[in-house]
């Protein structure tokens, strides 16, 4: 599994990267930076026409067509237990794949694409608020501002196999 | 050659390539089982296969590497010499089923003994491990043994053919010729009888040659290159399935853009481009029905090799067996067919052999001679059901307990607890066959275990019914999730569904004054529709939308349902249209709903959900037990504040009665709006009334000495409460308004609040306090003990039937629970048996003991000291109220005075509240 990982990073150096550094594309939830890994966003849409799905866990926005595909809109702000999201200020989405299933991110926006050191990411502090902890790959200090790397298959599997409680 | 010999080699071909791979896997890991189930299963499939084609040479080999992996399941340790053994023998299939392509379907002559030897020799070993070194020298005799043990030998017919008979192969042969008569029914019979039809088969031999040809499949190209080079281009291509699922994303994709486009159109009036599109939208909706119909098969495809089968079956067990097909044109994806072809023929097989009786049994048992397998496929509820029965002898539940006990999947103490059809369904269990030999036919215990993973490989479950004596049935479900169904398309809170139709019985229109209109059973809604009365449920609220109160019953749809045998109505706002739509599966973070199915995308490119009615009928089920007692109060509580609350808007309803200038009472307050043919209103015992859903309802006008109208219908409206209803006779009904009701000038007349300016007029309010009375005198007492009471129970003692029949429907019909003693000792009894009463009535004068006594006693025993009590009594004098009151008791009435003990009740219901506060 990891050799394989390895190879692609290496074989396609200029999409993800070099060995050391992972690019990320980040977004904004909340006021919060947040990093992606970018050879898991698939697409980045504006979700439209969004389809509400009853008796849904709450993180679910709804269901939507993307070229064909339906993708399960995930509310970010509510999976990360923050303030609902103004409904004059648009919406954009990170599609995702995870199990040959697809997954959007709904978040307030996209910002650039940053090449970061593996070696920089920091282990999430442990204060951090248990809901973000559990989705959180770790932080980068950036110029003035923290970048939460997102876990994308932990976020995905919390949400697919509710915890036993 | 026919369809299933060319079918059967290339299939066969797949497995051996899987076999070949796992095998080496297996070598690795040998207590891998999964691995071994896994080429266990394959090799007992081409086994089977090959035995109901006729290939003995195969099914030998087939049989013997089975025999032995069998052994490798049972925990004897894999050996390399074992397996390079068995990799041999695949080895050997493999250029058996070359030359089998080369040779038109005919198997090479030759002998596999040497490797069949081999095989059964390890196979022997491992029985007895430890001699195991003596093996080759002694082999000859253990082949001798082996022959009296009977497990391991091959056999085609267990029986010597008697003069006149044709050979199995013979017969094979000729059926293998007999391409084009196969499909008919007759030639099975004419088969049997001598070897005619190979002579009728003689012309159409040479086109069965050709195609023939068609099998030696570039596929296999080291195999007889000239016959392949030869080939005629086949009639269909295997796709994989992936690619039609991309083709069909491609092809939404395609329709999308196209409703875009034709939107874009629309709006231009003249535009050049409207012919061209309108071609390339019916081309596209052409292409989109295409790639549909490329994953849809009825599933007789999947039962065609069975006739023949069951006719195989007959002649080896030597049992004459029927079989029917029902519902072969049922579609299915043909993922879904692929995936079920196996299990059906296992389980056709099982049925067939350990099913069906011998005839002398049958005979014995009073059966005809002829066993009779029925298949039958229908859908039902949005799944899919395959049932295989058989009218045999049923499945021996003594068997079956006796090898789960053996197996170790349960032990004693829980079979004792099991139901018969929980203990049924341990056959499913890997390595379960209650088949005391083995035969070339079935008995390994790999079948119903099979049958089983596949099902439950696509989403399916499997049942099965037995009675004894009478047989055994199989039922399959397959849920659609990849089938397409046509839905009906409906709102509910402003949302889109799919119902499936299949489950669809009929639409009824909802409106107030039509004869389908919602009724309410203990707050449940309810529908008469002809004879039955349905249960209903609103969409919205079995989907947690809304809750039942906010709902609007007079207007919308009910779509009556039927799950099984469990009808229903679910009342939805609208209904488009129907619509055939491809389900998708649900994303896995939303499958655990089991309200829906599946989604789906919508022509118009919105995802919509698909509603599963199997949820929907449990849903049903469940929330009969829910309880929803407490929204009426909670409706005229609302209602009340409405009336209060004059600052926020509200709507209104304006009428007319009476006079000109119009009248206005809250909607809110208003049940319905009923129009009733003058004919129907009666006059009985000084007032007008209507017979009003079973029960009468006074009449009530705004004002005293109107009438009502003398022909044609009378509009109404109708205010319920708990039960009763009143009309309020109207002239006509005008509108309804949302407005504030302000009330400018108060009303010094009865029945009228005041007047408002509603709709820029000056508006009458009616007082509905005024008029409720008017129809049942008690109505807002009724109302003041409930809200307080709600339900009470009451112990009521009285040694005069003529008082208890008087009074107990008096209690009652306020409200309360009433228990009715005839003596004092009684009412004792109920006391210490804990029975917990909120207030007791009691008679004075009664024989043994008197209300004085009783309610003394009472008062003395700690736990009913401040129980309230009230007296009863025809003799209300001054001395008799003290006497009471020194007694114990909270009140006295006279026997005559209903409303005085209605009050009373009331009375010391609310004090006793105040205490314990």
């Amino acid at each position: 599994m990891t050799a394989h990982k390895l190879t692609t990073v290496d074989g396609d150096d200029n999409r993800q990267g070099s060995a050391d550094h992972i690019q990320y594309v980040t977004v904004v939830i909340g006021s919060q930076l947040f990093g992606l890994p970018i050879s898991q966003v698939h697409d980045v849409f504006v979700p439209e026409k969004v389809t509400q799905v009853p008796l849904a866990p709450p993180e679910v926005e709804g269901v939507l067509n993307l070229r064909g595909r339906i993708v399960t809109a995930i509310n970010m702000r509510r999976k990360l237990h923050l303030k609902p999201n103004d409904a004059d200020q648009g919406m954009m989405a990170v599609g995702i794949e995870y199990k040959g299933e697809s997954y959007g991110l709904v978040i307030d926006a996209v910002g650039e694409v940053l090449n970061l050191p593996r070696n920089e990411m920091e282990a999430n502090p442990s204060n951090l608020d248990f809901r973000w902890a559990e989705i959180s790959g770790g932080v980068h200090r950036l110029d003035g501002r923290l970048m939460v790397v997102l876990d994308v298959d932990r976020l995905l599997s919390s949400l697919i196999e509710p915890k036993a409680a | 050659m026919d369809d299933l010999l060319r079918e059967f080699l290339t299939e066969t071909n797949e497995s051996l390539d899987v076999v070949d791979v796992e095998l080496v896997k297996f070598e690795q890991e040998p207590n891998n089982a999964t691995i071994l189930n896994n080429i266990f299963r394959l090799v007992h499939t081409i086994k089977g296969t090959c035995g109901f084609l006729g290939l003995p040479r195969l099914e030998a080999i087939a049989h013997a590497a089975e025999t032995l992996m069998g052994k490798f399941r049972d925990g004897v340790p894999v050996t390399h010499e074992a397996v390079t053994l068995v990799l041999a023998s695949i080895d050997r299939i493999k250029d058996i089923l070359a030359d089998l392509e080369a040779a038109n379907g005919t198997e090479p002559d030759g002998t596999d003994r040497d490797l069949i030897d081999e095989l059964e020799r390890l196979s022997l070993s491992a029985d007895n491990d430890d001699m195991a070194d003596e093996m080759a020298a002694a082999m000859a005799e253990e082949k001798a043994a082996e022959e009296e043990v009977g497990t391991d030998i091959y056999q085609v017919l267990e029986r010597p053919l008697r003069p006149g008979e044709v050979s199995l192969d013979d017969l094979e042969r000729a059926f293998q010729e007999a391409e084009v008569e196969i499909e008919l029914p007759a030639v099975e019979e004419e088969t049997e009888e001598d070897g005619e039809p190979v002579g009728a088969a003689a012309p159409s031999f040479a086109e069965a040659k050709t195609s023939q040809k068609e099998v030696a499949k570039p596929k296999n190209p080291s195999a007889k290159g000239k016959a392949s080079s030869q080939g005629v281009s086949n009639q269909s291509i295997r796709v994989n399935v992936e690619t039609l699922e991309h083709l069909m994303t491609m092809v939404s994709e395609l329709v999308l853009t196209r409703n875009q486009l034709l939107e874009i159109v629309r709006r231009h009036e003249d535009s050049e481009f409207k012919v061209p599109l309108q071609r390339l939208s019916n081309v596209t909706g052409e292409l989109q029905e295409g790639v549909m119909k490329t994953r849809m098969q009825p599933i007789g495809n999947a039962w065609q090799k069975l006739p023949r089968i069951v006719r195989d079956l007959s002649q080896e067990l030597d049992k004459p067996i029927g079989l029917e097909m029902i519902g072969a044109e049922t579609e299915l994806d043909r993922q879904v067919l692929e995936l079920i072809k196996d299990p059906l023929t296992h389980m056709i097989r099982n049925s067939a052999d350990h099913g069906l009786e011998d005839p002398a049994d049958r005979v014995a048992a009073g059966k005809p001679e002829k066993g009779n397998i029925t298949l039958s496929a229908y859908h039902e509820g949005g799944h899919i059901i395959i049932e295989v029965k058989d009218d045999g002898r049923g499945l021996n539940l003594e068997k079956i307990k006796e090898k789960a006990l053996k197996n170790g999947v349960t032990t004693e103490a829980e079979l004792e607890k099991m139901a018969d059809h929980q203990i049924y369904k341990f056959i499913f269990a890997a390595g379960f066959s209650t088949a005391t030999n083995v035969t070339s036919v079935s008995g390994r215990g790999v079948g119903m275990d099979v049958v089983r993973n596949n099902v439950e490989l696509i989403g399916g479950s499997i049942d099965l019914r037995s009675t004894p004596g009478r047989g055994s049935s199989f039922i399959i479900k397959i849920p659609l999730t990849l089938a397409i169904v046509s839905t009906l398309i409906v709102e509910a809170g402003g949302d889109r569904y799919a119902i499936p139709q299949l489950s669809v019985v009929e639409l009824v229109r909802v409106q107030s004054n039509s004869e389908h209109r919602i009724e309410r059973l203990k707050d449940r809604p309810v529908l008469r529709l002809r004879s039955k009365l349905l249960p209903l449920v609103h969409m919205s609220e079995l989907l947690g939308q809304t809750e039942e109160a906010d709902l609007d019953e007079d207007n919308g749809f009910i779509v009556v349902m039927q799950v099984g045998s469990q009808s229903f109505g679910v009342v939805v706002d609208g209904v488009f249209h129907t619509e055939e739509i491809v389900v998708k599966p649900m994303s896995s973070m939303l499958r655990n709903i089991n309200m829906f199915s599946g989604n789906t995308i919508l022509g118009d490119g919105s995802v919509i959900m698909i509603i599963d009615p199997n949820g929907v009928a449990s849903a049903m089920a469940s929330h009969a037990s829910g309880t929803l007692s407490d929204t009426v109060e909670d409706e005229y509580e609302n209602a009340e504040a409405h009336v209060i609350d004059a600052d926020a808007p509200i709507s209104l309803l304006l009428f007319r009665a009476g006079s000109e200038e119009p009248k206005a009472v809250p909607l809110s307050l208003v049940t319905r709006l009923e129009e009733f043919d003058v004919n129907k209103i009666e006059h009985s015992n000084g007032r007008d009334l209507v017979q009003y859903r079973g029960s009468l309802m006074p009449l009530v006008y705004v004002n005293e000495g109107d009438r009502h109208k003398s022909e044609g219908t009378q509009p109404m409206l109708v205010f319920s409460d708990n039960g009763r209803s009143m009309g309020l006779v109207v002239d006509q009904i005008v509108d309804i308004v949302e407005d504030r009701m302000t009330i400018e000038v108060v009303s010094e007349r009865q029945g009228v609040l005041g007047s408002a300016i509603i709709r820029e007029r000056a508006t009458e309010v009616i007082d509905l306090g005024h008029y409720l009375p008017l129809a049942f005198d008690d109505w807002f007492m009724r109302k003041e003990i409930d809200t307080t009471t709600k339900v009470r129970k009451l112990l009521f003692l009285d040694d005069s039937a003529f008082f208890r029949n008087m009074l107990t429907p008096v209690l009652k019909a306020a409200g309360y629970d009433v228990t009715v003693c005839s003596s004092a000792q009684s009412g004792y009894e109920l006391m210490e048996k804990g029975t917990d009463f909120a207030a007791i009535v009691t008679d004075i004068e009664m024989p043994d003991i008197s209300g004085y006594e009783f309610c003394e006693s009472l008062r003395r025993d700690t736990r009913f000291r401040h129980m309230p009590i009230i007296a009863l009594s025809a003799v209300v004098t001054p001395a008799s109220i003290e006497k009471g009151r020194q007694a114990g008791f909270d009140d006295y009435v006279a026997k005559f005075d209903r409303p005085g003990l209605l009050a009373a009740l009331k009375d010391v219901l609310t004090n006793e509240f105040g205490v314990a506060a």
